[in-house]
């Protein structure tokens, strides 16, 4: 196991995060009976990126092209009084839509399931779809909501007071997971599944 | 009445003197005059300055005795160390008879706390139509030599004329309120870069200047005098200093906040520093305060405009002009000039004393204002500590109302005593 | 972000790309969708306050309001004590007893908003919805926000602005926030309709219309009140609408992509012809369906979050 210069320990590598990613993609394809009327949507930030990379290897996988968007969430979230309003990330739903399709949500970190509640509510408004699945890159406990992930690429148990970060080449320049413990951050889940600025 | 006697004042600002009183009246004046009954006041630092004279005081009795009364105009007066005031007439009913400055004279007496002096409308009801009984009201036991439709501008030449013409006869005079009216519909501000930014109508110079230049032209035409109100251009200055070097009898009053304050104030739309004539430059302010010096503008008059809190207390298009006064007048004055060098002690003496009471006619008769401090003169006297500085809280004010523009300021000075024909008017804790 | 929006000129660079920026996601979150209402201001209440008639800003803001699922309260002059007299505190100190989040307030008096905002009355947001012949930041946000989507980024644009400067609220707005977005603007007036002291302002100023034409990438004409040429602005309507007003002659002077914007409501025939207003250039029109989502944009930035204070 390597530490960064802050101290972090990494418990993903690159290679880690692309395995995990290939396994999921193929169980999200089992799991889908084939790549048909799958719709995956990323949550900003790095969720995005992750549900483009699943895409593509489905496509190749399956040989059709995958519908990949993005799903904002900000708007929907419950904790949106705790601190300044927020920009806004892009909120990109494919042509075909979501009604009577699988949707894949796909973020990185699974945390207090906050997020992925107010991905729900968002979903409502945006159409009907057959089913909803989850994937995460890393979950890392402390629900607070009866929320669970269909896929996970890794399972890191955690205390409240650690951090995991996720860095991916397309947001940070270079892929892996790092699990940090600052001896003065004892943030509450109930903020967003990534206990950083 | 016991004497007094006042020890190591600096008369005018001069060396330590001590000036005993006896029975309203200043009876010895120097080194080391004593006198065993006298209660002994130590002035000791203070600066002793001629009672000073206010020729322009909105009183609102009668009518609006909600933002003030002519007693507690005239405590506040003698906190300011004013010993006389001169009450304008805009008061409803309107001070345009005998009747009515025949009341406000009597009310004044009967506080007691500074002298009153009624300005008589020019015009009935200061409609600008026909003029007011003037010669009555200078002949009524109040003796009326000011009038003035301030409030409101006497625009028509033709009136303007004839009022100038006709005060000639028991030596009045005209106190302009130099506003034309129709280059100020509406007007909210000073017109200039930041009236077009606020998006608040402007008040243009010119439409002061046009007035001071009309009527300066007018007086000298029939030979009489005339006072322009609350001077606040450096174009009115320009135009008064020519006049003066024609030797055209005009004289001129400046307010305390057009010495000091800025139109710049007006950016946050607090009404507090809504009043008319408008806060102008810091230009116009810098010739307002030269103009003081060299003497082009004669006096310093407060325009203590009172209002109740309802009249600031709402957005500025709805809120009154106007700013208390009395009470600050000589902080300011002290702060705007005598601390930047433009005026020492004996220059306020002048401008706040000596001349409004000669442009008022109330320096001679049984009962004179702006003499100077000297044996036989009558003792109206202010005593004045100019070390002090104070924070300007508006709910230590004598007047009923609160519209101060210098909340919160700092400013220096403070009238120790005021003393009114011997008697104290108005004196601070600190002194016995 | 900032508590209030009292001025365009409040607004950094930062914060206006935020408000347009987020306007493009309100947009995206709702065009098209059957479901436009968003949560995100649940159980916020949002004020309506309006002294001074003005159906269309009030609609459009009560639309922005209730897509984000605020509760709307309207407040005009008619049919309330506003019209009895009651002075705009004890108003305020109504609506803060009621328990409101945020004031969007219209007041025939200029600065009326700042005084809500800063004398202690009301601890609510206010937005300024066009104070007397001050500002109308919104509208000059939702004119950037049109202006962006057809023209890209605005540094550097030819926005050309002409009419009534003297009296509107939508051009000191504009100006400002056009310059804040590094715009070159230009003023075009009558030298009646141009305030004294206009040269310090960040634009530049033309008695030409058809000479500021020619190299515009947008032209927004102002309303004019044919009012005014009773009080000697201009001679009649006639001669300004010849000197001044937009008609096809005067459009084919224009690089053919330029856009005309106006904030409405027009005088057709006064400061812009039917034929321009209707002309495919025009955007007119998209000028208020952007105004629900810059808006939008608004309330959620200032009444979503807690505020910058309460969280220090």
């Amino acid at each position: 196991m390597s530490r960064d210069l802050s101290g972090a320990r990494e418990v993903l590598d690159g290679d880690d995060v692309a395995r995990a990613l290939t396994r999921i993609a193929h169980e999200v394809v089992e799991r889908n009976r084939g790549a048909a009327d799958l719709v995956l949507l990323g949550i900003p930030k790095r969720g995005v990126p992750l549900a483009h990379r699943l895409a593509e290897r489905i496509s190749a996988a399956e040989g059709i092209d995958v519908p990949v968007g993005a799903l904002d969430v900000t708007m929907y979230r419950d904790d949106l009084r705790l601190r300044p309003a927020r920009a806004l990330e892009p909120t990109d739903i494919p042509p075909g839509g979501v009604d009577d399709r699988t949707v894949v949500l796909v973020d990185d970190v699974l945390f207090s399931g906050r997020t992925i509640r107010a991905a729900l509510t968002a979903l409502e408004d945006i159409g009907r779809p057959r089913a909803v699945r989850l994937v995460v890159l890393v979950d890392r406990g402390h629900r607070q909501l009866p929320i669970r992930a269909d896929h996970v690429g890794k399972n890191i148990p955690t205390s409240l007071v650690e951090s995991v970060k996720v860095r991916l080449a397309e947001t940070d320049g270079h892929d892996g997971v790092l699990l940090d413990k600052p001896a003065h951050d004892t943030q509450a889940p109930d903020e967003q599944q990534e206990a950083t600025p | 009445m016991t004497a007094t006697l006042i020890q190591n004042a600096r008369v005018l600002g001069g060396d330590p003197q001590d000036v005993l009183i006896d029975d309203g009246v200043i009876v010895a004046l120097g080194t080391g005059a004593a006198r065993e009954d006298a209660d002994v006041i130590d002035a000791t630092g203070l600066i002793a300055l001629p009672g000073l004279v206010d020729l322009h005081t909105h009183l609102r009795e009668p009518g609006r005795e909600d933002a003030e009364t002519v007693e507690s105009g005239t405590r506040a007066a003698a906190r300011g160390g004013f010993t006389a005031v001169h009450a304008m007439a805009n008061t409803d009913p309107v001070a345009d008879t005998a009747g009515v400055v025949e009341q406000v004279w009597r009310l004044g007496r009967e506080a007691g706390h500074a002298d009153v002096r009624p300005v008589g409308a020019v015009t009935i009801g200061l409609k600008g139509e026909r003029l007011a009984e003037l010669g009555a009201m200078a002949e009524s036991a109040a003796g009326v030599r000011v009038f003035s439709d301030d409030g409101v501008c006497v625009h028509d030449a033709q009136l303007m004329r004839r009022a100038l013409e006709y005060v000639k006869a028991f030596d009045g005079v005209i106190a302009q309120h130099a506003q034309e009216p129709r280059l100020t519909e509406g007007a909210q501000m000073n017109e200039g870069e930041l009236s077009g930014r606020l998006g608040l109508r402007g008040w243009p110079s010119v439409a002061e200047e046009a007035i001071v230049a009309r009527d300066v032209m007018l007086a000298a035409h029939v030979g009489s005098r005339v006072h322009i109100c609350h001077l606040s251009t450096r174009g009115s200055v320009e135009i008064v200093r020519l006049a003066k070097e024609r030797g055209l009898p005009v004289t001129a009053e400046v307010t305390p906040h057009h010495l000091l304050l800025t139109d710049e104030l007006v950016a946050g739309y607090d009404p507090r520093y809504k009043v008319n004539p408008p806060l102008r430059s810091a230009a116009d302010v810098a010739a307002l305060r030269e103009a003081l010096a060299d003497g082009t503008i004669d006096i310093v008059a407060t325009d203590h405009a009172p209002h109740p809190v309802e009249a600031k207390d709402c957005e500025w298009d709805a809120a009154a002009f106007g700013m208390l006064g009395l009470e600050t007048a000589l902080s300011v004055v002290q702060h705007a000039m005598v601390d930047t060098g433009l005026l020492d002690w004996a220059g306020v003496a002048d401008r706040m004393s000596y001349a409004p009471a000669r442009i008022g006619r109330c320096d001679g008769g049984d009962q004179p204002h702006g003499r100077p401090i000297a044996v036989g003169e009558p003792a109206n006297l202010t005593l004045v500590d100019p070390t002090t500085t104070t924070t300007v809280d508006p709910s230590a004010s004598a007047s009923l109302s609160r519209n101060t523009p210098y909340e919160g300021m700092k400013l220096p000075g403070t009238v120790v005593a005021t003393f009114l024909r011997g008697r104290m008017t108005h004196q601070t804790g600190g002194i016995a | 972000m900032i508590r209030h929006l009292l001025s365009a000129g409040d607004l950094s660079l930062d914060d206006a790309t935020l408000v347009l920026d987020t306007a493009d996601e309100m947009a995206r979150l709702t065009e098209g969708r059957a479901v436009k209402k968003l949560p995100t201001l649940r159980g916020r209440t949002v004020v309506n306050l309006f002294f001074e008639d003005s159906t269309r800003t009030r609609t459009s803001f009560e639309l922005a309001a209730k897509r984000l699922s605020a509760d709307v309260v309207n407040f005009s002059a008619k049919g309330s004590s506003l019209s009895k007299g009651e002075s705009l505190k004890d108003t305020a100190l109504t609506l803060e007893a009621m328990g409101a989040d945020g004031v969007v307030v219209r007041h025939s008096a200029s600065g009326a908003p700042y005084r809500l905002a800063t004398s202690g009355w009301i601890n609510a947001c206010v937005v300024n919805a066009g104070d007397g012949t001050h500002e109308h930041p919104t509208q000059a946000l939702l004119d950037a926000f049109t202006m962006r989507r057809h023209l890209g980024e605005l540094a550097g644009k030819r926005i050309v602005i002409v009419g009534d400067v003297l009296h509107s609220r939508v051009a000191r707005s504009n100006v400002l926030l056009l310059a804040t977005l590094g715009a070159d603007v230009t003023l075009v007036a009558p030298p009646t309709l141009l305030p004294n002291g206009v040269d310090a302002w960040p634009c530049a100023t033309s008695y030409d219309l058809d000479g500021a034409l020619a190299g515009a990438d947008a032209v927004m004409m102002l309303r004019v009140q044919s009012e005014r040429m009773n009080a000697a602005f201009f001679p009649s309507a006639r001669e300004y609408s010849r000197r001044y007003g937009l008609d096809t002659r005067r459009q084919r002077l224009m690089p053919p992509e330029a856009l005309v914007l106006h904030p409405g409501p027009m005088n057709r025939g006064m400061e812009i012809t039917a034929e321009v207003a209707d002309s495919a250039r025009s955007v007119i029109v998209e000028q208020v369906t952007n105004g629900v989502y810059v808006r939008m944009a608004v309330l959620y930035l200032m009444l979503a979050g807690t505020n910058s204070e309460e969280a220090a």
